[in-house]
Parts: C-alpha cells; sequence; structure tokens
C-alpha cells in the first residue's frame, strides 16, 4: 500500500497507456501490472469523431484512477490551460505537468515548469511535474506548492535507466518526506527495481512496457520488480564491502590435518 | 462566420460554443473546449457567444505516458 496525496494505492507503479499494439493488449496490461493509476492525454478530436469516447470509456472499465498529463506542452500557456481542460473532462485535480524545454531530448523547461506549477497550485491542482534531477528547482516546485516530484533518470522513451544515480540519491535525501516517483527513462524491470532500492516512492513507465515484445509479460515483470525494489528498501540492504566475509560459520570447522 | 477549429480554418452559422459544436457534429460529455486559448468549461459552452476569427480547440482522451 501506498499513501499519495491522501489516497492509498495498492501499487507503486503507475503505468502510460500509449504506444500498444491494441486497445485489449492495453487493457491486460494494466492488469498484469497491477497499476492502479494510469495516465492519459488529451489530443485534437476530429468533428463527429468517436476515438476520445472509446478510449475513455476503456480506460473507465479498468477501474483505475486517472493522472492526465500536459504532454507536448512547449509554453506556460499551453501547459496550463490543457490542465485545465483535462480537469474538465477527467474530473480530476491531479495533473502530470510537463512543460517541454528540448525537441531532441524531451528535456523539461524547468524554468517554464516552475511558473507554471505556481499557476495550477493556486487554482487547486495537485501538480505532479515532470523535472529533473537538479535540486534547485526541486526546492522551486515545493515552494511553488508542489506536495510531489517526479524526476526523470533518462530521457523520455530512452530505455537508458538511471544515468545518474548519485543525483537519484541525492535528491532522495535531501527531500526524505516528499513523495518521490521516478518519471522517463526505464527500460528494465532491474531499473526500477534499482531506482525503488534508492528509496523512491514509485516509479512511472510506459515505453518499455507498450514497445516490449509481450507488453503483458512486460508489465507483470515491472509490477514485481518495484515490489522487489521496494521491499529490499524497506528491509534493509547490505552495504558493499571491499573484503570477503564468509557467510558459512568458521567456528567447528572440521581439521583434517 | 470564420471560425479555426483544431487547426481548420470553417465558415460556420453558430452564435455560441454550443452550437458550434452541434453544428460540426460534436457531441458528447468526453469533450474539453478552449477558446483563443482559454478553457471554457463545458457548462458554460451554451452562452458562450463565438466572434469572428475565433480560435477553437475541441479535445478528447487520448493515450499519454
Amino acid at each position: 500500500m501506498f499513501e499519495l496525496l491522501g489516497t492509498t494505492l495498492p501499487s507503486r507503479l503507475l503505468l502510460g497507456t500509449a504506444q500498444y499494439p491494441s486497445p485489449a493488449i492495453l487493457a491486460d496490461a494494466v492488469k498484469a501490472s497491477g497499476t492502479s493509476v494510469v495516465t492519459v492525454s488529451l489530443r485534437r478530436e476530429m468533428a463527429g469523431g468517436r476515438a476520445g469516447e472509446k478510449f475513455w470509456s476503456l480506460i473507465r472499465s479498468l477501474g483505475v484512477r486517472i493522472l492526465p498529463n500536459t504532454a507536448g506542452c512547449h509554453s506556460v500557456k499551453e501547459a496550463v490551460t490543457t490542465a485545465k481542460m483535462a480537469r474538465d473532462v477527467f474530473g480530476t485535480s491531479w495533473i502530470k505537468l510537463e512543460v517541454i524545454g528540448n525537441h531532441d531530448t524531451l528535456q523539461p523547461d524547468v524554468f517554464g515548469l516552475v511558473e507554471a506549477a505556481r499557476i495550477l497550485c493556486e487554482d487547486g491542482f495537485d501538480v505532479f511535474p515532470y523535472t529533473t534531477d537538479d535540486l534547485v528547482v526541486a526546492e522551486r516546485l515545493l515552494e511553488g506548492g508542489c506536495k510531489v516530484l517526479m524526476p526523470w533518470c533518462a530521457p523520455i522513451g530512452s530505455a537508458l535507466g538511471p544515468v545518474n544515480i548519485t543525483a537519484l540519491r541525492s535528491m532522495r535525501g535531501h527531500f526524505p518526506d516528499v513523495p518521490l516517483i521516478v518519471d522517463a527513462g526505464l527500460g528494465r524491470p532491474s531499473h526500477a527495481a534499482t531506482v525503488m532500492e534508492l528509496g523512491f516512492d514509485a516509479v512511472l513507465l510506459n515505453t518499455a512496457v507498450a514497445k516490449a515484445a509481450d507488453p503483458v509479460g512486460m508489465a507483470r515483470a515491472f509490477g514485481k520488480a518495484v515490489e522487489a525494489g521496494r521491499e529490499a528498501f524497506s528491509s534493509g540492504m547490505l552495504e558493499p564491502r571491499d573484503v570477503a566475509v564468509p557467510s558459512t560459520p568458521t567456528i567447528g570447522r572440521a581439521v583434517f590435518s | 462566420m470564420k471560425l479555426l477549429v483544431n487547426g481548420e480554418a470553417h465558415e460556420v452559422a453558430a452564435n455560441t460554443l454550443a452550437e458550434l459544436l452541434a453544428a460540426l457534429d460534436y457531441e458528447g460529455d468526453w469533450l474539453a473546449t478552449a477558446v483563443n486559448s482559454d478553457l471554457v468549461h463545458k457548462a458554460n459552452r451554451a452562452e458562450f457567444r463565438l466572434s469572428d476569427g475565433d480560435r477553437i480547440e475541441i479535445l478528447s482522451p487520448m493515450q499519454g505516458g
């Protein structure tokens, strides 16, 4: 169980809904992962179109909580308006706030992010900011009213896994009481387990599951990795040592010479 | 009236946003609307009056990461 903004969630895995081979595989992957929060977006609807309705009824049938995003927004104004439109449709104050600053890396524009986060928090949103691992930006986001932070561990969709463990560890250490969700860049279940072992509260991923050869199997694998990593963190892991230490008792050893 | 709807030019006889949605065959409670980059709540579409040249965005739920 995971307490997030006053809501108890059964899983520490948040899953994106894009890029699956079919709606049926998306639905099965969501179930297999055990997730209770999925991300969704808003896009232009064709006149007379029903694409949005079909997708929305599928998501509602899964019985999971919705975290709408502002993906693709490159300005504060775009992100703020998209967030308000998402609240109007999805009926939730939760918003995954993305303000993208670079086309190649999809790196957040942290200056715009802080400004948009402040505007939306003042308007009553629960802002989940997609940010970098920069501590000063994190502090500004918290000052602006954010109650949770979502640092990347590598560029979106890159599958590189945590490229700066030191920065992630530092972030965890600086904000011991803030829910921290690693968002973006995870490629393998072991990546998810690694960041969970560092003490992160949850992970959010999409491409690594959706683009796997078997998305349902991969969703299940990520679900297990997130659980394993969290339990390892909670159980207190052994620190690495430079010398060998025998695991079998040496006292009572037979002597044959 | 000349309007830009989801980036496409339209000549539509509609006074309000609700009338525009009906004229273009948009229906359903899963749509989000904005005029000139500002949200227009579902509840306000019927009385929201459009002006020549307005830019309208009509969005609906889609897959997202």
